[in-house]
């Protein structure tokens, strides 16, 4: 019945939104910021270790959502740690229009971290569903408010 | 079960496969692609809006095509026409709510402008700071924030009734929440998340018993059942066109003659007035001190062919159709393990809100979609009930006069399916 949702399901995503990795309110962190999806009820709060130097030393998150969106902040967890801002700022710019924009729209991102793009691949998947982009996309919303001081963020508020 | 499979309505078994062929919509594919059939629509997505039957989009067609000009204003030909047939909807929506006449009957764009007219011009007007007003735990926003927008200006204080685990409004609690601060109730007659149906006669009894005023919240009501405004004795009432297959953009504020007469008019412009100097203005009398500027005379047309519709097919039928569908899905779907409904009270409209062990509802609503079968997964506009029943969302399908035991079956298929998918 569901042959065509297995490119937005992929098997990474079912792992990731079943065991979730870096989930849950680490002890030490400095920068934090809350997430929400006011139409699907989707919450999130993501927690930043940022370094002196601008390196993200370590990230984490809560919440609850749907298995895409679950995945989404999952994943990205993994890819961000040991990133400068700069290149987790790039990566979301890049995840961001990967999510919404056809392949040759697609801005330039600079050189990014190839191990990091082709993790981010099996997210692809959601520009066939517009109505899942923001799921997708909210944990690294979220992230990059946290990243920029910002306290809360809503899906609602930010242009997709 | 069988004889829920085999219903036959007083002398006229309603023939539901007749009555889908008035929806065009109905008969069309969803997700077609090229190397991929579609899947045919099982449209349980009622509570957001219904879709609507030929008569309706004929009804606004013609109209455009024949007799369309502005209303109340013209002494020509069309315009003359144009107000017979819009203002025969308020004499149609009258009869549908069994209204004393027509002139209890305002207009509006939908279920939540009423309620946003219902504050500022009552609730300005009779209610000041210290005052309260009731609401329940089970509604919609558009029943919560006008009158936090009013709490925010003059300072009422809003209560809430308690909902119990079933989903039955805590009645207990309501009737002692009547203190002498409390000037109006206002509650959903039916809920749409949890499709619980409130005791409207009961509840307005109680309050005006107290002196207290009552409106009702029929948006999900007035669709699955007859509903009497007279016999529950509401103060107001409120539906939405949409909802009752007829387009968007009308709705209905029923009001007792004698509080509309005392209302003040809450939006300004033409067709509200009776005369307009510089100096001083004075309005018309009610409803239409209600309806400032040009109406929505192509969608209350429509309403009026909606009522015609339902009204031909009986309120009473429609609604034995759709016990027998909801008291079949719940059957089935409570069959499936590590599925929870939310709202099983007693008495119910064709509403079911549910959640599954360990797949968040968007996902639900993704790969039930993708079978063809259209739900709504989220909120529902009803946050706070959300959080009552520790839920983020619910997955609901919303059942109409049109749906079948077969297209049950579709949804119960899918829900398995879905299982499998991400067990
Ligand atoms: C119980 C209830 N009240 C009010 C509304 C609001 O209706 P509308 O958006 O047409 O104003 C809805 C519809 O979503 C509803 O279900």
């Amino acid at each position: 019945m569901f042959d065509d949702l297995r490119d937005l399901y992929q098997e990474v995503i079912l792992d990731h939104g079943k065991n979730p990795r870096n989930f849950g309110r680490p002890a030490a962190f400095n920068r934090t910021a809350r997430g929400d999806n006011p139409m699907c009820g989707d919450k999130i709060a993501i927690y930043l270790t940022v370094g002196e130097d601008g390196t993200i030393q370590d990230l984490h998150f809560d919440g609850r959502g749907c298995a895409i969106s679950q995945a989404s902040a999952s994943l990205m967890t993994e890819i961000l740690r040991g990133k400068s801002m700069k290149e987790a700022e790039a990566l979301f710019g890049y995840f961001h229009d990967m999510c919404t924009k056809d392949e040759d729209e697609q801005g330039d991102h600079g050189s990014l971290d190839e191990d990091a793009t082709d993790k981010l691949a099996v997210l692809s998947g959601v520009r066939e569903f517009p109505m899942r982009v923001k799921c997708a996309t909210l944990a690294w919303h979220t992230m990059n408010a946290a990243l920029h001081g910002e306290a809360t963020t809503s899906t609602e508020n930010a242009s997709f | 079960m069988s004889d829920l499979l085999n219903p036959t309505l007083g002398n006229a078994p309603y023939d539901v496969m007749r009555v889908r062929q008035d929806f065009p919509i109905l008969t069309r594919l969803v997700h077609e692609k090229k190397g991929r059939a579609g899947k045919p629509l099982v449209y349980l997505d009622n509570g957001a809006s219904a879709q609507k039957p030929r008569q309706v989009i004929d009804a606004m067609s013609h109209l455009l095509e024949h007799d369309y000009a502005n209303v109340h204003r013209g002494v020509h030909f069309l315009s003359q026409r144009s107000t017979d047939l819009y203002e025969a909807t308020r004499d149609k929506v009258a009869t549908f709510l069994n209204a004393p006449s027509r002139e209890n009957i305002v207009f509006t764009r939908n279920a939540t402008e009423a309620f946003n007219l219902l504050a500022n011009s009552w609730g300005g007007r009779f209610l000041q700071a210290g005052d309260a007003v009731i609401i329940s735990w089970m509604e919609h926003h558009a029943n919560i924030v006008p009158w936090q927008l009013l709490r925010d200006r003059i300072g009422i204080t809003i209560k809430v009734v308690p909902v119990l685990d079933d989903g039955s409004l805590d009645m207990a609690a309501y009737e002692a929440m009547l203190t002498p601060e409390v000037k109006l109730v206002s509650i959903a007659h039916a809920s749409n998340v949890l499709g619980t149906v409130n005791p409207a006669a009961r509840i307005a009894r109680l309050a005006h018993a107290k002196g207290i005023l009552v409106a009702f919240d029929g948006s999900q009501a007035a669709v699955h059942q007859p509903v009497d405004v007279q016999a529950i004795d509401a103060d107001f009432y409120i539906f939405t066109g949409h909802k009752l297959y007829g387009p968007t953009g009308i709705g209905v504020l029923y009001g007792r003659k004698e509080l509309l007469d005392k209302m003040p008019p809450w939006q300004g412009g033409g067709d509200m007035i009776s005369t307009v100097s510089f100096e001083k203005t004075t309005y018309r009398e009610a409803p239409y001190r209600f309806e400032a500027g040009t109406p929505a005379i192509v969608e209350g047309v429509g309403l009026g062919a909606a009522i015609d519709y339902v009204t031909a097919l009986g309120m009473d039928a429609i609604q034995a159709h759709e016990q027998r569908l909801l008291a079949y899905a719940t059957h089935k779907l409570s069959e499936i393990e590590g599925l929870r409904i939310i709202g099983t009270a007693p008495d119910k409209a064709a509403i079911i809100s549910f959640t599954m062990d360990g797949i968040h509802p968007h996902d639900i609503g993704t790969l039930l979609d993708r079978g063809g079968v259209a739900v709504r997964v989220g909120r529902h506009c009803a946050e706070p009930l959300m959080d009552r029943f520790g839920v983020g969302a619910t997955a609901r399908a919303s059942f109409g006069l049109y749906n079948t035991e077969a297209e049950v079956d579709v949804l119960v298929e899918a829900v398995q399916a879905c299982k499998a998918f991400f067990g």
